[in-house]
C-alpha cells in the first residue's frame, strides 16, 4: 500500500515544483531525480507483486472520499471554464460535462453508492501497466527536457508554457497510476477523467486555431466515452442484482449479470483508445508536441482504454457482444492500416498505426479467451516500447531536418546515423520478425482462429498494408542519395539518453520475451482463467536464431573484403558524369536524380476510406448494445 | 540430430533442385515458344559466370542486404522442410523479401526504387492468401506445424479447394511470372530495365538468383502440402502446378499493380475466406 500511495502522490510534488520553476538547470535536476525515483519505486512494486496473486487494500477514510468528490467537481468546473473557447459545433461539450457532473453529484448525494471494501489493488496486469508508466513515461519525460527547449527555439510564435507542460506531465503520471491501481470504480473514473483533461490541455498547447479545434474534438469524444462510464456506475448502483462499484467484484459477477455495465465501460475504453468511430481525435492530437504524442497518445493514456477492456475480458468471452466488440477492434485494425499507407506525414503514420494496434488489442480482449489475452498483453508491452521510441525519434528528426515528412527523411542513415539506426530499430520493432510486435501478432492469429475465423481474416488482411507502409519508410531511410551531406548539429543529451534507453529494450525484449511472458503475463492469466499458454521451446529457439542473424550478419560485413567497383546508379545511359547520379534535363540543366515513395491516395486515401470506416465502426458498436439489451 | 541432417540436406538438395527446376522452366518456356532452349544445366552455368564477374555496386551495403535475403530465404526453407511452424515460416519469408526490397532502395536508383515499391505492392497482394492458407490448414489438422500438416492422413485439397485456388493465384506473383511480374521479370520486354535488380550485378545478382531457386522449392513444398496424403499424387500435382504457372507466364502480358492487388485480394476473399468460413462451420 505504501508503494501505491507513493506512486499516486509523489508525482504531484515535482508537478507543483515544476509549475513554479523556470530555470532550466533546476528543472533538469528535478525531472531527473523524480524520474529515477519513479523508476525505482515502480520496479520495487514489480518485484514485490510480480507472479503473486492479486492483493487488495482497503482504505476507510471518509475524508478521502470527500476529497475525490471535491476533485470531481473541480475538474468539471475547470472544463466548463475552458469551454469559453468552443464554437457552435462544439456546443455539445458543456452539455456532456454538466450531464456527467450531474450524474456524479447525484450518485454521491443519493447515499445509495455501495460500500467499497477494497479501494486499491495490485495484480500482474497493473504491475505491467505501472512499469510502462513508471519507466517509459519517465524516459519520455526526460526526453521532453531537451525537446521542449528546442521546440520553443523552432517555434518562436508559440507562447512558452514549459512550466505548465511539466505540471500537466507529472499530474498525468499520477492519474495513470490511479487508473491502473484503483479498485473503486468511482475513483478510477475520476483519474480517467483527469487523463482526459491532461490530453485536452496538451493538445491545445500551441494555442493555434488547429490545436484548439483538435483539443476540443479530443475532449468531446472522450467525454462521450466517459458518459458511458457514468451510466455504468449508475447501473451498478441502482440496477445491478448485487450492487457494487468494485472492479474485482464486477469482473467476478460473470457474463449473465455484468454484461451491460461491462459493455458501457468498454464503450468508454473504445473512445479513450481511439477506436472507430472515434479515431479522428487521435489523428488530430498529433498537433501536440511530440513527447505528448509519445506518452499520452501511444504508450500510456490510450492504453488505459484497452487496459479497462482487457479487464472486462472474462465477462466478454463467449458472448456475442464480446465478438462484436472484437469486430470493432478488427475493423479498426484493417481500416487504420490501410489509411496509413496514404500518409507521408510521419506522425500521422504513427497515429494510424497506433489506432490499428490498439484495435488489435481490443480484438483480443473482446474475444477474451486466455490465449487472446496472452497475445493482448504482449501487444501492450511491445507497442508501448516501440511506438514510444518511434515518436521520440520522429520528434528529434523533425528538429534536426526541419520536417516530419517521410520523404524528407531520405538517406537519414547517412545524414544522421544515430537517428537513422534508432528509427530503424523502432520500425523493425513494429512489424518485422522476430521483433516484439510480430511475435504478438503471431500469438493473435493463433488465438483468433480458435475463437472466430472472421477476426483472424481481418488480421490477415490488415497486416499486409502494415508491411507496405513500414517497409517503404525503412527504404526511405536507407536510400542514400549520392549528394547526401551528414548533419553536424549534435542530438541533445537528454534526448539521446531517452532514445538509447528505449532502443536497447526494444531489441532486448526479443530475447527476453519468454521471460516477460512467464514472469508477468502468464501468472495474470492463470490466476484469471485457471490455465495459461506459452510458446513452445522450438519456436523460441527459431526466433532467437533469427534475431542472432539480424544482429550478427551486419557484424560479419565489417570484416568482409570489398573488391567492388563503385558506380553511380543506372540512368539508362543519361548520367552526366560517373560518380554522381545526375542527368541532363530537358532544358540542358544538370539535375540530380530524385525518388519518391508510393502513397496510393487514390486507393487508400482518407477521402476514400474514412467515412466508410466510421460508419462500420459505429454500426458494430450499435450492434453490441442492441445485442446486450435484447 | 536428424533435424540438422535435414537442414543440411535441404541446403544442398534445395539449391540443386531449384537450379534444375529453373533449367526445366527455361526449356519448357522455349518449347512453348517453339524454340529449342538452353541445356537444363544452364542456370548453374549462369550463376557460375556471374560469380566470376566483378561486382559493380552503387554502395557497399547493397551486397549486405542481398546476403541477408539469401540467408533468410534458406532459413525459411529450412524451417519449412524441418517441419516447423507454418506461420513462422511465412513471417521469415516476409523478412527475407524485405531485405531484398531494402537492397533495391539503398541504391537510390529510379529503376530499382520503382521495382522496390512494386515488390512491396506484390507482397501486400499475396500476404493475406498465404496467412489464410495457413489458418485453413490449421483448422483442419489442428496444428500449425508443417510436419503435422504433411502427415495428415486425409487429402487437404478435398476440404480446402478454395484456399488452394487462391494459393495458385498468388503463386504467380511469388514465382515472378506474368501477368504479375511487376517488380522484376525474366522477360526482356518489360519497360523498367530490370526493376528491383537493376543495380545488382556479379556475385550479388548470383545470390539473388540462387535465393529464387530456394524460394521456388519452398513454395512448391507449400503446394505439396495440399496433396501430402499421397506422396506420388503430391509430387505429380506439384509438377503440374509448375507447368501451369509456366503456361500462364507465356500466355499473359504484365498487368497493372491495381489489378494485381485488387484481384489477389478479391480472389482470396471470394475463395479462401469463404472456404475457411465454410470449414469452420462444418468441421467443428
Amino acid at each position: 500500500m505504501n508503494q501505491i500511495s507513493f506512486l499516486l502522490l509523489f508525482p504531484l510534488a515535482p508537478a507543483l515544483l515544476l509549475a513554479f520553476i523556470s530555470n532550466q538547470n533546476v528543472r533538469n535536476l528535478i525531472v531527473w531525480i523524480s524520474s529515477l525515483t519513479l523508476i525505482f519505486v515502480s520496479l520495487s512494486l514489480a518485484t514485490a507483486h510480480l507472479g503473486t496473486s492479486p492483493e487488495f487494500f482497503s482504505v476507510d477514510s471518509p475524508v478521502l472520499e470527500k476529497l475525490f468528490f471535491a476533485g470531481e467537481i473541480l475538474l468539471s468546473l475547470y472544463l466548463l471554464w475552458r469551454c469559453r473557447g468552443i464554437n457552435k459545433k462544439e456546443s455539445y461539450i458543456p452539455v456532456l460535462i454538466i450531464l456527467q457532473a450531474g450524474i456524479g453529484i447525484f450518485l454521491e448525494l443519493s447515499g445509495k453508492l455501495p460500500k467499497v471494501e477494497n479501494a486499491f489493488y495490485v495484480d500482474n496486469l497493473s504491475v505491467i501497466m505501472a512499469l510502462i508508466i513508471g519507466i517509459i513515461g519517465t524516459i519520455i519525460c526526460i526526453y521532453s527536457l531537451g525537446y521542449m527547449k528546442e521546440y520553443h527555439e523552432h517555434h518562436k510564435e508559440i507562447k512558452d508554457n514549459i512550466r505548465g507542460f511539466f505540471f500537466i506531465f507529472f499530474l498525468f503520471l499520477s492519474a495513470m497510476f490511479g487508473v491502473v491501481l484503483c479498485n473503486n470504480l468511482v475513483w478510477l473514473f475520476f483519474f480517467w477523467e483527469v487523463t482526459t483533461l491532461c490530453s485536452f490541455w496538451m493538445i491545445g498547447y500551441s494555442k493555434t486555431e488547429e490545436a484548439k479545434r483538435n483539443s476540443y474534438l479530443a475532449l468531446g469524444m472522450n467525454l462521450i466515452g466517459g458518459l458511458g462510464f457514468s451510466i455504468a456506475l449508475v447501473y451498478l448502483t441502482f440496477f445491478a442484482k448485487t450492487p457494487t462499484i468494485e472492479l474485482d467484484r464486477l469482473i467476478h459477477m460473470g457474463s449473465a449479470l455484468a454484461l451491460i455495465p461491462a459493455c458501457l465501460i468498454c464503450f468508454a475504453g473504445l473512445a479513450k483508445s481511439a477506436q472507430l468511430p472515434f479515431s479522428s481525435w487521435l489523428l488530430g492530437a498529433m498537433v501536440a508536441p511530440t513527447p505528448v504524442s509519445a506518452l499520452l497518445h501511444s504508450s500510456t493514456m490510450v492504453k488505459a482504454g484497452v487496459f479497462i477492456i482487457i479487464k472486462m475480458a472474462p465477462i466478454l468471452q463467449h458472448t456475442t457482444a464480446g465478438l462484436l466488440l472484437a469486430g470493432v477492434g478488427g475493423v479498426t485494425f484493417l481500416m487504420a492500416s490501410l489509411l496509413a499507407v496514404s500518409q507521408s506525414n510521419a506522425k500521422r503514420v504513427l497515429a494510424y498505426s497506433t489506432v490499428a494496434n490498439l484495435g488489435l488489442i481490443v480484438t483480443c480482449a473482446g474475444v477474451g479467451t486466455y490465449e487472446a489475452i496472452w497475445a493482448a498483453l504482449l501487444l501492450v508491452v511491445f507497442h508501448a516500447l516501440a511506438k514510444g521510441l518511434l515518436f521520440l525519434t520522429v520528434g528529434t528528426v523533425e528538429h534536426k531536418i526541419g520536417s516530419r515528412d517521410i520523404e524528407d527523411m531520405e538517406g537519414l542513415i547517412a545524414v544522421k546515423p544515430f537517428l537513422g539506426v534508432v528509427m530503424l530499430i523502432g520500425i523493425a520493432g513494429m512489424f518485422l520478425a522476430p521483433f516484439g510486435m510480430l511475435i504478438s501478432k503471431w500469438a493473435c492469429l493463433k488465438a483468433l482462429i480458435d475463437a472466430s475465423p472472421i477476426l483472424a481474416v481481418l488480421l490477415a488482411y490488415g497486416s499486409a498494408p502494415t508491411l507496405f507502409f513500414w517497409s517503404k519508410w525503412m527504404g526511405k531511410i536507407l536510400s542514400v542519395p549520392s549528394n547526401a551531406v551528414p548533419l553536424e548539429s549534435p542530438v541533445d543529451t537528454n534526448e539521446a539518453t531517452a532514445l538509447t534507453f528505449l532502443a536497447i529494450p526494444t531489441v532486448l525484449t526479443c530475447l527476453l520475451f519468454p521471460l516477460i511472458a512467464s514472469v508477468a503475463i502468464e501468472p495474470y492469466i492463470s490466476n484469471l482463467y485457471g490455465q495459461t499458454m506459452s510458446l513452445s521451446r522450438g519456436n523460441i529457439l527459431i526466433m532467437t536464431i533469427m534475431l542472432g542473424l539480424i544482429i550478427l550478419v551486419p557484424l560479419g560485413f565489417v570484416f568482409y573484403p570489398r573488391k567492388q567497383k563503385h558506380v553511380s546508379s543506372y540512368l539508362a545511359g543519361a548520367n552526366v558524369s560517373s560518380g554522381s547520379a545526375s542527368f541532363l534535363g530537358a532544358m540542358g540543366v544538370v539535375k540530380d536524380v530524385a525518388t519518391r515513395n508510393y502513397y496510393l491516395s487514390a486507393a487508400f486515401g482518407e477521402a476514400k476510406l474514412s467515412l466508410a470506416s466510421v460508419i462500420l465502426g459505429g454500426a458494430l458498436i450499435l450492434g453490441m448494445f442492441v445485442v446486450v439489451i435484447i | 540430430m536428424t533435424k540438422i541432417a535435414m537442414v543440411l540436406a535441404y541446403v544442398i538438395g534445395g539449391g540443386v533442385l531449384g537450379g534444375l527446376l529453373s533449367g526445366f522452366d527455361r526449356i519448357l518456356t522455349a518449347r512453348m515458344q517453339s524454340r529449342k532452349g538452353p541445356p537444363i544445366m544452364q542456370p548453374f552455368f549462369d550463376v557460375l559466370k556471374l560469380m566470376d564477374k566483378r561486382t559493380v555496386v552503387v554502395n557497399n551495403y547493397q551486397t549486405f542486404y542481398v546476403a541477408c535475403f539469401l540467408i533468410f530465404i534458406i532459413l525459411t526453407g529450412a524451417l519449412f522442410f524441418v517441419g516447423g511452424d507454418l506461420l513462422l515460416t511465412i513471417f521469415a519469408l516476409t523478412v527475407a523479401g524485405i531485405f531484398l526490397v531494402l537492397g533495391a532502395y539503398s541504391s537510390h536508383s529510379p529503376y530499382s526504387t520503382i521495382g522496390a515499391e512494386r515488390e512491396l505492392l506484390q507482397m501486400m497482394a499475396y500476404e493475406p492468401a498465404l496467412l489464410i492458407a495457413a489458418l485453413g490448414m490449421y483448422w483442419v489438422t489442428k496444428s500449425f506445424h508443417v510436419s503435422a500438416i504433411a502427415s495428415y492422413s486425409h487429402p487437404l485439397i478435398a476440404v480446402l479447394p478454395g484456399i488452394f485456388v487462391s494459393v495458385l493465384f498468388i503463386l504467380t506473383i511469388k514465382l515472378r511470372k506474368s501477368p504479375f511480374d511487376l517488380s522484376t521479370s525474366h522477360h526482356a520486354h518489360q519497360e523498367l530495365v530490370k526493376g528491383l535488380t537493376t543495380e545488382f550485378s556479379g556475385s550479388s545478382l548470383a545470390m539473388i538468383e540462387v535465393a529464387h531457386w530456394y524460394e521456388n522449392i519452398m513454395l512448391l513444398g507449400f503446394v505439396y502440402l495440399f496433396f501430402a496424403y499421397s506422396p506420388i499424387i503430391g509430387i505429380a500435382a506439384t509438377i503440374a502446378v509448375y507447368i501451369l504457372e509456366v503456361l500462364i507466364d507465356n500466355m499473359y502480358a504484365r498487368l497493372t499493380w491495381q489489378f494485381t492487388v485488387a484481384s489477389s485480394w478479391i480472389v482470396t476473399a471470394g475463395l479462401a475466406v469463404t472456404n475457411l468460413i465454410a470449414i469452420t462451420m462444418l468441421l467443428k
